[in-house]
């Protein structure tokens, strides 16, 4: 703790020398406040996941998995997911070289992966509806798109964020605002790749087992 | 894990460090599909390799991707994962033993 209180009050001295004119000093408590943020989502995941190994077994008389799930489809999505998780790893590291078109670069690739797994999501999505397995067919299957559909909401908001940090960075640069505000969309986009692991093999693999 | 040296944004690897994140989530991934994709072993089996490369891959995105360590810099952020960990086993194991208890007690009778 004291750690970051000291970080907190030196950071402005040797920041990354660029002059901005809002003297944020609050760089890390921001990181560390996001963090918190996203264990109590992390939270919200977990129940959703409970939610799911319960009911995960009433069919209703309706499909299963291993009916219903194309692996080599989801194989496609965890794919672009873990693609723009790296890319997101090196557009971070060109903002810490100060790099800003590379920056930009990466972000708009990142975003093209994200774009890309919300569009085969949402496809498979409206697939299995329109064939009558909605989320009203079944426990398992109001289960499924509870957890899957959150899921997705939240990579649906990271691209909006990140759609924003574009602009913000295109406009004023690599401004220590900027840079705290990537750090936590970095949070949040790596988290997202945390719970669709956990989706891809308790819900994917798990299913189709 | 050697590097001792603190920035002020919190530490945020290296073209490296990604890189072997990157390859190590492709493996972890690759091989539970093709065991659930090409059945070779017993359920139960690839069902805990599954389990337990899941598990891997979890770790592998921590350190790598969100840079948890052991580093003064990054102690909160393991303590409230820690923290947030303990309340996810809990919360799921145990809701889980309840409802299955309860469907075991109902079928029973």
């Amino acid at each position: 703790m004291s750690n970051i209180v000291l970080n907190a009050g030196t950071a402005h001295g040797h920041d990354h020398g660029h002059d901005d004119h809002e003297h944020h000093d609050s760089g890390p408590m921001t990181v560390l406040g996001f963090w918190i943020y996203l264990m109590t989502d992390c939270i919200l995941f977990a129940s959703l996941f409970a939610t799911y190994a319960v009911l995960s077994g009433n069919f209703a008389g309706g499909p299963s998995g291993h009916d219903i799930f194309e692996l080599p489809y989801v194989l496609g999505e965890t794919a672009c997911l873990l693609l723009s998780s790296i890319t997101y790893g090196f557009a971070m590291l060109a903002l810490h070289k100060g790099n800003k078109g590379g920056v930009l670069g990466w972000l708009f690739i990142t975003f093209l992966f994200g774009l890309g797994f919300i569009g085969m999501e949402v496809n498979e999505f409206h697939k299995l509806i329109v064939e009558g397995f909605g989320p009203s067919r079944s426990g398992f299957l109001s289960g499924y798109f509870s957890l899957v559909g959150t899921h997705g909401l939240h990579v649906t908001s990271g691209l909006i964020w990140m759609a924003v940090m574009m602009y913000q960075v295109s406009k004023k640069g690599i401004t220590p605002t900027n840079t705290t505000r990537l750090s936590c969309l970095s949070m949040f986009w790596h988290f997202l790749d945390v719970v669709w692991i956990c989706v891809f093999t308790v819900v994917y693999l798990m299913g189709v087992l | 894990m050697a590097n001792s040296h603190s920035h002020d944004s919190g530490s945020h690897g290296t073209h490296k460090s990604y890189m072997i994140g990157f390859i190590l989530s492709i493996i972890l991934t690759a091989i539970p599909f093709g065991l659930v994709m090409y059945p070779t072993l017993s359920k139960a089996a690839t069902l805990g390799i599954v389990l337990v490369f899941a598990i891997i891959q979890v770790l592998v995105h921590l350190v790598y991707f969100l840079h948890l360590d052991r580093s003064a810099a990054q102690r909160d952020n393991v303590v409230a994962f820690v923290f947030s960990a303990l309340v996810i086993v809990l919360l799921v194991g145990l809701s889980l033993w309840i409802m299955f208890s309860i469907h075991t007690v109902m079928m029973a009778h």
